[in-house]
C-alpha cells in the first residue's frame, strides 16, 4: 500500500504524521508489515531525516540528460533548436548554444538531429540518499541549491518503490512538498491513499481544497485528512469535509508538548507515547479506505 | 522602487502573515504593489479582500494529443516518452495529461501522425484592487506545469504596475521550496525576506534558501517567528545567520492572535496591537533602514528604540 502524506498549505505537519506513521507501523507487529519504505519526496526542503536520523549506505548523484554537440557531425541545420519546446537549444554562428536550466530532459532534440550529433549527458541536479533507523526503509532526494526543477529527483527517488521488493502487506510512504503543483503530483501519483494532513485555519482549509482538487479530482485517488492542531482557528475544514464526504481519521489537538518536541527534531510517539495508540488507529483506518 | 520578496524554504512559517501585515504598514506611509507568487496556493488573497478588476487567462504550454481513428497502437511513442505519460492500449494509445510535460517528442516518431499538440489554459491571473494597493495574483489550475512561467508573468505585470504608478515598494509573498517557483519569485528582488522558525526543519531550510538567495546575488535577511516556542533554537539560529552576515530583523513572539487575525481575514496589524503587531512595525523599519542608502547607522537607532541588541548586526 503506497501512501502519499501531503496537505497544500506548509508547516501543517506533514512530516510529523509520515514519520509517525511510518514508526508506527514499523513497531507494530501485530499490523503484520515490517520493513516500511518511507521516501521524503520533498526534495526542495527535506526534513524527515532530521527526525530519524537514518543511518546513510548509499548516495547517487541523480539529474537529467542534456544535449551535448558533437560538433564533427554538426551541420548548424538548426533542427535541434526548432524541435525544442523549452528553448534549451540556440543555433547561431556555428555555435550550438545550450541553456541546459530550461532543459526538461525529454531528449527531442538527440531524437531528432539528423546527423546524430546530439548524445545526451547526465546534468546532475541532485542527489539520492538511502539508509536504515529504526525498522523504516528510508530514502530522500535533495534537490542542488540553485536548480529549479524538482520533479526529475522526485522521479528518481520513486524507482525505489520499485527496487524495494515489497512484501503484500508492505506500506510505502511518501512525504510531499506543500502546494499542489508538479512537485506534489509527482509524488502523489500511483499513490493508493492520500492522507492530506491541514490545519483548521482558512489558509489550511483554502489550500486542503486545492490539494484535494488534485488528489481526487485530476487523479482519481482516495483521500483522508488527518487535522493538525485541531481547535486553534475556525470548524471550516470540518464542514468541508463533511460536505465532500472525505472522512477525517485522525484529530491530533494543538499541544505545545508537540510543538516543543518538534522544533528539537524529536519523535511523538517516542516523547509521548499516548499518541502512539492514535497513529497506529489512524493507520488501521486508512487501511480500511483503501478496502472499501 | 524597491523590490521585496518574503520566502522561507520550509512552508508553514508565516510568510503570508509576514507579507500582509508589511503591506498594511508600508501602506501607511508609501505607495505599494503586492504580488503573490505561491499561485498553487495563493493566500495572499483571503487577508486583503481584493477586488478583481481584471482576469486573463494563462496557457502555459502544449499537452499531446493522439488521435484514436489515427493511431495504430504501434509503441512509437511511449518508447521516446520519458514521462510516463503514454497509456498504451490495444487499439489506439492516449495521452495522461498530468503526466504529459509537452515535449512533443512523440509527434516526431509517430509513423502515422496521429499526434498533435494543443495548446491549454493552464491558469487565470488577476489584477485587483485590495485593502492597501493593486494586488497581482493568480490560481494555477489542478496539477498543471509551469508555475515559475505563471509566477514569472504575475511579477512582471505588478512590477510594470509598480513604475507605472511610480510606487514606492513591490512586495512578492513567495512561495515555500527552493525550487522553480521560488526561482522565479525572487528574481529582480533588492532584498529577500526570509520567514523562518525555531526549529531543527525550519534551521535546516533557512540554510538552503540562503544558500538559494547567495546562488543567484540577492541580499538576504531574516525574521524568526514564533521565536519563544524554542529559545536556544532561536540563539542558534541567530549565530548560524551572525556568521554569515545575514541580519537578523526581527524575532515574532508566538500569539493565537495571528490565528484569530487570519481567521477575521485581516492582517495582524489591523486586527489587534500587541507584541506581534509591535515587532512586525520594528521589522518594517529594519528593512527600510537596510534600504536607507546602507546607512548602517539608521538601523542600529531602530535597534536601540527596539530595546534589545541583535548579536547579528
Amino acid at each position: 500500500m503506497i501512501i502519499t502524506v501531503a496537505s497544500g498549505k506548509g508547516g501543517t505537519g506533514k512530516t510529523t504524521v509520515a514519520v509517525n506513521l511510518a514508526l508506527t507501523i514499523a513497531a507494530d507487529q501485530s499490523v503484520n508489515s515490517a520493513d516500511p519504505l518511507l521516501l521524503d519526496c520533498d526534495v526542495e526542503a527535506p526534513n524527515v531525516h532530521l527526525f530519524l536520523n537514518p543511518v546513510i549506505e548509499r548516495g547517487e548523484e541523480v539529474g537529467i540528460l542534456i544535449p551535448e554537440v558533437d560538433y564533427d557531425k554538426c551541420t548548424f541545420c538548426g533542427r535541434c533548436a526548432e524541435v525544442c519546446v523549452y528553448h534549451v537549444l540556440a543555433v547561431v554562428n556555428q555555435k550550438v548554444l545550450i541553456f541546459s536550466e530550461l532543459c526538461h530532459g525529454c531528449g527531442s532534440c538527440s531524437l531528432n538531429c539528423p546527423e546524430e550529433a546530439i548524445h545526451e549527458v547526465l546534468h546532475v541536479t541532485g542527489v539520492i540518499e538511502e539508509g536504515h533507523a529504526r525498522g523504516i526503509r528510508f530514502a530522500h532526494g535533495i534537490l542542488n541549491i540553485g536548480e529549479a526543477m524538482a520533479v526529475p529527483v522526485i522521479r528518481e527517488l520513486k524507482k525505489r518503490i520499485g527496487e524495494a521488493d515489497l512484501q503484500p502487506h508492505s506500506s510505502v510512504i511518501l512525504d510531499a512538498s506543500p502546494g499542489t503543483s508538479c512537485p506534489v503530483v509527482e509524488t502523489m501519483r500511483g499513490a493508493d491513499f492520500v492522507l492530506m494532513v491541514t490545519e483548521p485555519t482558512p489558509f489550511g482549509l483554502h489550500d486542503l481544497k486545492l490539494a484535494v482538487e488534485v488528489a481526487r479530482g485530476e487523479l482519481g485517488l482516495l483521500v483522508g485528512v488527518v487535522i493538525n492542531r485541531d481547535g486553534i482557528g475556525d470548524e471550516g475544514v470540518e464542514e468541508y469535509c463533511a460536505a465532500e464526504g472525505i472522512p477525517i481519521l485522525m484529530r491530533i489537538p494543538f499541544d505545545r508538548r508537540i510543538a516543543e518536541v518538534y522544533s528539537e527534531g524529536g519523535l511523538v510517539i517516542e516523547a509521548l507515547p499516548e499518541y502512539r495508540e492514535q497513529f497506529r488507529r489512524l493507520y488501521q483506518k486508512i487501511r480500511e479506505e483503501v478496502k472499501k | 522602487m524597491r523590490q521585496i520578496a518574503i520566502l522561507s524554504g520550509k512552508g508553514g512559517t508565516g510568510k503570508t502573515t509576514v507579507a500582509a501585515a508589511l503591506a498594511h504598514l508600508a501602506s501607511q506611509e508609501a505607495s505599494i504593489v503586492l504580488a503573490d507568487a505561491d499561485v498553487d496556493a495563493a493566500n495572499l488573497e483571503l487577508v486583503l479582500s481584493p477586488q478583481i478588476l481584471e482576469e486573463s487567462e494563462f496557457t502555459g504550454g502544449g499537452v499531446a494529443v493522439i488521435d484514436p481513428e489515427l493511431c495504430i497502437a504501434c509503441d512509437a511513442c511511449a518508447e521516446v516518452c520519458r514521462f510516463e505519460a503514454i497509456v498504451p492500449g490495444d487499439e489506439t494509445y492516449a495521452v495522461d495529461e498530468i503526466g504529459c510535460e509537452g515535449c512533443a517528442a512523440c509527434i516526431y516518431v509517430c509513423p502515422v501522425e496521429a499526434i498533435e499538440m494543443q495548446e491549454r489554459m493552464d491558469g487565470r491571473w488577476f489584477r485587483s484592487q485590495a485593502r492597501y494597493g493593486p494586488l497581482f495574483h493568480a490560481h494555477l489550475f489542478a496539477a498543471r506545469e509551469n508555475s515559475g512561467k505563471l509566477v514569472t508573468l504575475v511579477k512582471s505585470r505588478a512590477r510594470l504596475a509598480a513604475m507605472e504608478e511610480n510606487a514606492d515598494y513591490l512586495l512578492v509573498d513567495g512561495p515555500p521550496g527552493i525550487g522553480c517557483p521560488v526561482i522565479a519569485a525572487i528574481s529582480g528582488a533588492d532584498l529577500t525576506l526570509l520567514v523562518t522558525e525555531p526549529t531543527v526543519a525550519g534551521a535546516h531550510d533557512l540554510e538552503r534558501i540562503v544558500g538559494m538567495a547567495r546562488h543567484f546575488g540577492i541580499q538576504a535577511v531574516v525574521c524568526i517567528n514564533k521565536y519563544d516556542l524554542n529559545l536556544a533554537k532561536t540563539e542558534e539560529i541567530a549565530s548560524w545567520c551572525a556568521e554569515r552576515d545575514v541580519p537578523v530583523v526581527g524575532r515574532i513572539p508566538f500569539d493565537q492572535a495571528v490565528t484569530r487575525a487570519m481567521v477575521q481575514g485581516k492582517p495582524i496589524t489591523e486586527h489587534s496591537d500587541g507584541p506581534v503587531p509591535e515587532e512586525l512595525q520594528r521589522i518594517w523599519a529594519r528593512l527600510k533602514a537596510v534600504f536607507g542608502e546602507n546607512d548602517r547607522r539608521a538601523f542600529y537607532d531602530v535597534e536601540l528604540e527596539g530595546g534589545e541588541s541583535d548579536a547579528s548586526f
